[in-house]
């Protein structure tokens, strides 16, 4: 037996461990429901794997870990699943939290599984997520998922595994009565465990008040080929606790924020190492553990084996509560358990004790009194803190200063509160700011992360302003840009193309016209005085006409092909139309100047006449186009209420044909002969038009309300419709009742009324239309 | 089913304010005991009437600041300060500088800065200090010893005690019990050496055996308070150590002008206040090692005080000026905490 | 007179020397300008709400530190202000009930059948927390929301609530001990009345 070293402080609470080791482990009665809460164990929350209704098989696994540290979850026992959701869990705040409830069918019926038959041979990572697959998690009371600690062999060094036997809380005997009674599973477990760490020394920590345990293990150990060393440790609280128990072992300390395996120990719990066993053994997942029930509110204190998620009022039953003196609900030991509220609360995991507690045993903490500095929690810290100056700390909200004190290196183990005389609830007030400090990190978390997003959009924001600021410029350039190679190529096409721009021919021929007219009046006045060189005027004048006819020509050539080309370019009608026009205006004009001019006789008359039937050619051509343009039009617009109609553009359509319709008919009373029965076709022809558009427009229409009626309107725009008017309601209604004007008041309220009418009219066809 | 739910722990040691405070008065017999015996009824009728006092105080007080008086008042720290006033001023003291001194004490000291466990100083130590400076004709007219039975010392009944206290009786006629002690004696010996004071000394030659007794008798109540683990070893163990070792050095530097080791534990306030009036939970350092420098610096400030000071005793000014340096040590004289390498020091936080 | 000279050149030398350290030393310590933005915008919640009048939680920093009132942010509430009048050596004051009072947690919801997809609360939202587009269904990612209520208003038809953050398991609190030190006389017996309740 090695040496034993020591802790700073602890205390030596009342054990009542007596009244519940005088039975032998019993199995409880099974339960009709069992309630199993996803996160039972430290980490992620497990996800259901299951439904409402399924039957599910004892031993399936009903909900998979998420993530690293996480923990599945199995069906105690064979049953249907009838419900997940929130349900009471064992937990301080007394919330509830998610749970998987099984209804048992009471045939408790078993889910093929096997054993591992040597799981030497078995890779490590397979053997751990073997039993990570059987959901074990730390049953010592923390529910540290524990394949996460088998795998620590893989970046540290373990040379010590401690198996902490130690349980020092009052009152529970769980771990105690197991060593009794399963100690070759408890040595299984052990096997396994050092199979995969792989540590040069095991100890098991173990109170000296449980002698028949130690008695029991000593026996099992006997020429055991591993180096166990059973470690007998002097009763004191908290002498369980992981980092005290490895100062008692090793004497040496867990560094603060660290873990023993970071000094090279890993400990398991008693009840882990049998979970291991069986999940290895006998390949059954973890759906049962021993619990003890006890307290003086039973008659018959013992422990039971019961399945996870059996609700404590089973359990009680089983040990025969006694209703009327049950004061308090413990789970786990009288110095770290949480209370529940009410029975109903399941065993998870991690419950090693129910202490159904009389007012007796447990009465209500005395009224808080001053502090008087005595120092005795002092005395008894098993982390060596100053809990007075945190409770000062803590009390005054000074959190920093108790984080400076090293507040979170207390493990609430309650023993400051337990003996201090001014009955001050010393751990809830560490409890407290523990959380407090948690919160406000997390919040000022959020705050860094809100800040972080507010900038990135910021910056976002901006970077858009200056990406359009940028498009904007680029655009303007590209404008002038093009604008000041425009003018380059009229410059150069005034010289080298003519025929690409024709305005600018136009004005050439202009212009060479102008010249010609010039010289020839020149001349004219030469041969009138019969002075001046007549000759050389003439030549002058010649040289203008063939310029002039050049001119024209170049002109007349440029603009062939940009008249027909128009219609073919798939007719912007309007301009067509205006082009038609032009060329009539233009052909009118001509024939004005030949009338004059043959009026006056004039010379020039070949040329103006040549000019106008050029110009007559042309304006039927323009019409041409645009009657061609137009067809097409009338056509396409023919064939769109057989496409799913634009109804607003259908209904344009009939009314402009209506407009027409109505010139058309107002046009032909003015006029006479051929050119009315002209008329008079055309004006069928509209009518005809027309009545096909109405006639569209109308199917449409119908097939609209058809669709409507057929599926209940347009529901969204009408939901759309409801909302806004809602919306303006209250948007009026606040306005109402902002305002104090008697005026103002008067007419909102006249709106508010016609708005609300709106709203209700609105909202009746929406619930005549929405599918019920 | 609606059950009680409420953080742990949900057992409790059996333990309670007025259950330290019991046991500290419980300490306190065998001191009170030997004073009675040996100065004569005048202390136990001060406790008494010092006891009402505090208590009358302490209830007016809770009364102006709208405190439940039974719940206050039942946790008997206001008698604690009242018997330790009362057993440091001298037996004959007038009933009134009692009164002032209670007042100063429960009022002042401790209610003003907001009740039990919240006062800087030690209530009975500031009023004492108080008195002294005061009232200093009073405050050092101590009782010669064996006043209850003879031997060549006067002897007063029962009631003459109280009717010297409450001023129904002539000064005159107690001024012939009272003497100065041991520590006045030396205090005031003119140019002599120790020896010659010792030889001279009615007091220090034959009476220096009832102030030996008497802090005999607050040691053993000490010792019973550290056995009930009420106090800690480290304050009271640290200042008398303190102080023997300044006095044996002195002492064996110069034996003709300083006292010896074994006379500074054993005369004057030296034991009341190591076991009694430094272990003040409230206006001591917090820390195992704060109490240790907080007791060595009150030794070696009573040896100073002493020795070279104004006041015959240092005790009050030693505990009081220690009181002010008690939160300065303890932001320096933090534990070393499980798992971590060093221990913290300062205040830690901002400002 | 050499006395005087004297005098006057150690003197001289003295300052000679003394100005080189204090050059060196200015040089050497030199303590970079202090953010006090950065250190007060840290300690403003970055809710980006604007109740302070300012349209974000940076430029009210900036403004705090130009002199502003410190009492302006109510999602803060009490404990900003007093985190701000440390920071600052000021005297912590109430907060400014004009800017709003200090509320319960809050996120926001999109009652997502009722929204019409206008994308005017994406464009509101100060931390980018709504997902959406034109006439598509928006929805808060509700860890991002920081509860500044910018998005109810701008909403045509009002299908925004802000629902106050719940209590879960997860971020359940341990509440302080009540306080029962300072019980006032007509208190009395509170701590009895607390275990008759537990009965």
């Amino acid at each position: 037996m090695g040496k034993v070293f020591a802790f700073h402080g602890g205390i030596h609470p009342p054990e009542n461990k007596k009244q519940s080791t005088r039975t032998p482990i019993r199995k409880a009665p099974l339960p009709k429901l069992l309630y199993l809460p996803l996160q039972q164990h430290i980490g992620m929350a497990a996800s259901p794997l299951v439904n409402i209704g399924d039957r599910v098989l004892k031993g399936q696994m009903i909900a998979e870990p998420v993530g690293r540290i996480s923990a599945s979850l199995h069906a105690p026992t064979s049953g249907i699943i009838r419900s997940i959701g929130p349900h009471p869990v064992p937990h301080a705040s007394g919330l509830e939290s998610d749970c998987i409830v099984i209804e048992s069918d009471g045939q408790d019926e078993w889910i093929e599984h096997q054993s591992i038959e040597d799981y030497t041979k078995l890779e490590p990572g397979t053997l751990i997520e073997h039993i990570r697959r059987c959901g074990i998690a730390g049953m010592g009371g923390a529910g540290f998922p524990t394949d996460v600690k088998l795998h620590l062999g893989d970046d540290h060094i373990v040379n010590t595994l401690i198996i902490n036997a130690a349980e020092c809380e009052p009152y529970i005997t769980a771990d105690d009565m197991l060593m009794r009674e399963r100690a070759h599973e408890i040595l299984g477990g052990i096997r396994i465990i050092s199979h995969l760490l792989k540590p040069s020394h095991i100890m098991i920590g173990i109170e000296d008040n449980k002698s028949h345990a130690i008695h029991t293990l000593e026996q099992v150990l006997k020429g055991c080929e591993l180096n166990i060393d059973i470690r007998v440790v002097p009763t004191k609280y908290p002498s369980g606790g992981e980092r005290q128990l490895i100062k008692l072992l090793t004497d040496i300390e867990v560094p603060s924020g660290r873990i023993p395996a970071d000094i090279g120990i890993v400990c398991q719990n008693i009840g882990t190492t049998t979970a291991i066993y069986r999940a290895v053994h006998h390949g059954e997942p973890l759906i049962s553990r021993v619990v003890t029930v006890t307290g003086d509110a039973v008659a018959q204190p013992q422990n039971l084996e019961a399945l996870i998620g059996t609700p404590f009022a089973d359990l009680l039953d089983a040990a025969n509560v006694y209703e009327n003196k049950l004061y308090r609900l413990v789970m786990g030991g009288p110095m770290m358990g949480v209370t529940v509220e009410h029975d109903q609360i399941p065993v998870i995991k991690t419950t090693n004790c129910i202490i159904a507690a009389t007012i007796d045993e447990m009465p209500p903490a005395p009224p808080e009194q001053a502090c008087i500095r005595c120092g005795m929690c002092e005395q008894v810290c098993p982390a060596e803190l100053l809990p007075q100056q945190l409770y000062w700390f803590s009390k005054g909200r000074e959190f920093d200063k108790a984080r400076h004190h090293n507040l979170f290196d207390c493990i609430e183990c309650g023993a400051c509160a337990y003996v201090c005389p001014s009955s001050i609830p010393l751990v809830q007030y560490y409890r407290f700011a523990k959380s407090e400090i948690r919160t406000e990190e997390a919040e000022q978390r959020k705050a860094d992360h809100a800040r972080q997003r507010f900038e990135a959009r910021q910056a976002r924001l901006e970077r858009e302003e200056a990406e359009k600021e940028a498009r904007r410029k680029a655009r303007a350039e590209e404008a002038a840009r093009a604008q000041q190679a425009r003018k380059n190529n009229e410059n150069a096409a005034a010289t080298a193309e003519p025929a690409q721009d024709i305005s600018a021919l136009k004005t050439a021929a202009a212009v060479a016209r102008t010249k010609l007219k010039k010289a020839q009046k020149a001349l004219d006045a030469a041969r009138e005085s019969g002075e001046g060189d007549i000759s050389a005027l003439e030549a002058a004048v010649q040289a203008a006409q063939t310029s002039a006819d050049q001119a024209q020509k170049a002109l007349d050539s440029a603009d062939k092909p940009s008249a027909p080309t128009a219609p073919a370019a798939g007719a912007d009608i309007k301009q067509l139309k205006t082009a038609a026009a032009v060329a009539r205006t233009k052909l009118k004009k001509a024939r004005d100047a030949l009338k004059n001019a043959e009026d006056k006789g004039l010379d020039g008359l070949d040329k103006l006449r040549a000019t106008l039937s050029t110009l007559e050619q042309k304006a039927e051509e323009a019409d041409k186009a645009f009657k061609d343009a137009e067809n097409a039009a009338s056509s396409s617009t023919e064939a769109t209420p057989a496409a799913p109609v634009d109804m607003k553009a259908l209904k344009q359509q009939v009314s402009i044909m209506r407009t027409k319709l109505k010139k058309a008919e107002a046009a032909l009373e003015g006029l006479e002969g051929d050119e009315r029965s002209q008329a008079e076709q055309a004006l069928e022809e509209l009518r005809q038009r027309h009545a096909e558009a109405d006639q569209a427009f109308k199917a449409a229409e119908q097939a609209q309300i058809d669709a409507a009626a057929a599926q209940g309107v347009d529901l969204k725009q009408l939901k759309i419709d409801a909302a806004m008017a809602r919306a303006a309601v209250t948007k009026l209604e606040r306005a109402l009742a902002k305002t104090e004007e008697e005026q103002e008041r008067a007419s909102l309220e006249a709106e508010l009324v016609t708005a609300r009418d709106k709203a209700e009219q609105l909202n009746k066809t929406l619930q005549q239309h929405e599918p019920a | 089913m609606s059950l009680i739910r409420m953080s742990s722990p949900h057992v409790y040691k059996a333990n309670s304010t007025a259950n330290v405070m019991r046991l500290v008065l419980l300490a306190t017999l065998p001191g009170i005991t030997a004073l009675t015996v040996f100065f004569g009824w005048g202390t136990l009728i001060q406790i008494v009437w010092a006891a009402l006092l505090a208590v009358a105080f302490e209830a007016a007080i809770l009364k102006l600041r709208r405190r439940p008086l039974g719940f206050y008042l039942s946790d008997g720290s206001a008698i604690v300060t009242a018997l330790l006033l009362a057993v440091a001023i001298p037996p004959f003291a007038p009933w009134w500088v009692t009164a002032v001194g209670v007042f100063v004490a429960i009022v002042i000291a401790k209610h003003l800065y907001g009740g039990l466990g919240q006062n800087p100083f030690n209530p009975a130590m500031v009023a004492y200090a108080l008195l002294l400076i005061s009232f200093p004709v009073e405050m050092t007219r101590w009782t010669s010893p064996f006043v209850l039975n003879g031997e060549g010392w006067p002897v007063a009944s029962f009631m003459d005690t109280l009717g010297a206290i409450f001023g129904s009786v002539e000064h005159i006629w107690y001024d012939s019990f009272t003497g100065a002690t041991p520590l006045d004696e030396l205090r005031h010996r003119g140019g002599l050496t120790t020896e010659e004071t010792w030889r001279q000394s009615l007091v220090l030659s034959q009476g220096i055996g009832a102030w030996h007794a008497v802090s005999a008798a607050w040691f053993m109540g000490g010792i019973f308070l550290l056995y009930r683990k009420i106090i800690t070893w480290h304050a009271p163990i640290s200042m008398l150590l303190a102080l023997a070792v300044c006095a044996t050095l002195f002492y064996g530097f110069d034996p003709d002008s300083y006292a010896d080791p074994f006379f500074h534990l054993s005369t004057g306030a030296t034991m009341l206040a190591a076991f009694f009036i430094i272990t003040d939970p409230v206006s001591s350092a917090t820390s195992n090692r704060g109490r240790i420098i907080f007791g060595a610096s009150i030794g070696v400030l009573i040896f100073i005080i002493r020795t070279w000071g104004n006041y015959p005793d240092g005790v009050a000014f030693a505990v009081l000026l220690l009181n002010l340096a008690a939160p300065f040590i303890d932001l320096y004289s933090q534990p070393r905490s499980y798992g971590h390498s060093r221990a913290n020091k300062g205040r830690g936080g901002k400002a | 007179m050499t006395t005087v000279i004297t005098a006057i050149l150690i003197l001289f030398g003295l300052a000679v020397v003394f100005g080189i350290i204090l050059g060196y030393a200015s040089i050497r310590f030199r303590v970079e300008g202090n953010p006090i933005v950065d250190q007060i915008d840290a300690l403003l919640p970055q809710t980006q709400c604007g109740q302070c009048g300012y349209p974000g939680c940076r430029p009210y920093a900036e403004a705090i530190s130009n002199g502003d009132a410190i009492n302006k942010c109510p999602p803060g509430g009490q404990s900003t202000i007093e985190a701000l009048a440390d920071l600052l050596d000021v005297e912590a004051i109430p907060l400014d009930a004009e800017h709003g009072e200090e509320q319960a947690k809050t996120v926001a919801f999109i009652r997502e059948d009722e929204c019409i997809g206008c994308t005017k609360c994406i464009q509101a939202c100060p931390v980018d927390a709504i997902l959406g587009a034109a006439k598509q269904m928006h929805t808060v990612i509700s860890s991002e929301c920081t509860g500044c209520d910018l998005c109810v208003e701008p909403c045509p038809v009002d299908c925004i609530d802000m629902i106050p953050v719940e209590t879960t398991i997860a971020n359940w609190k341990w509440p302080a001990p009540a306080e029962s030190r300072n019980l006032i006389a007509t208190d009395r017996g509170r701590g009895e009345l607390q275990q008759q309740e537990a009965h």
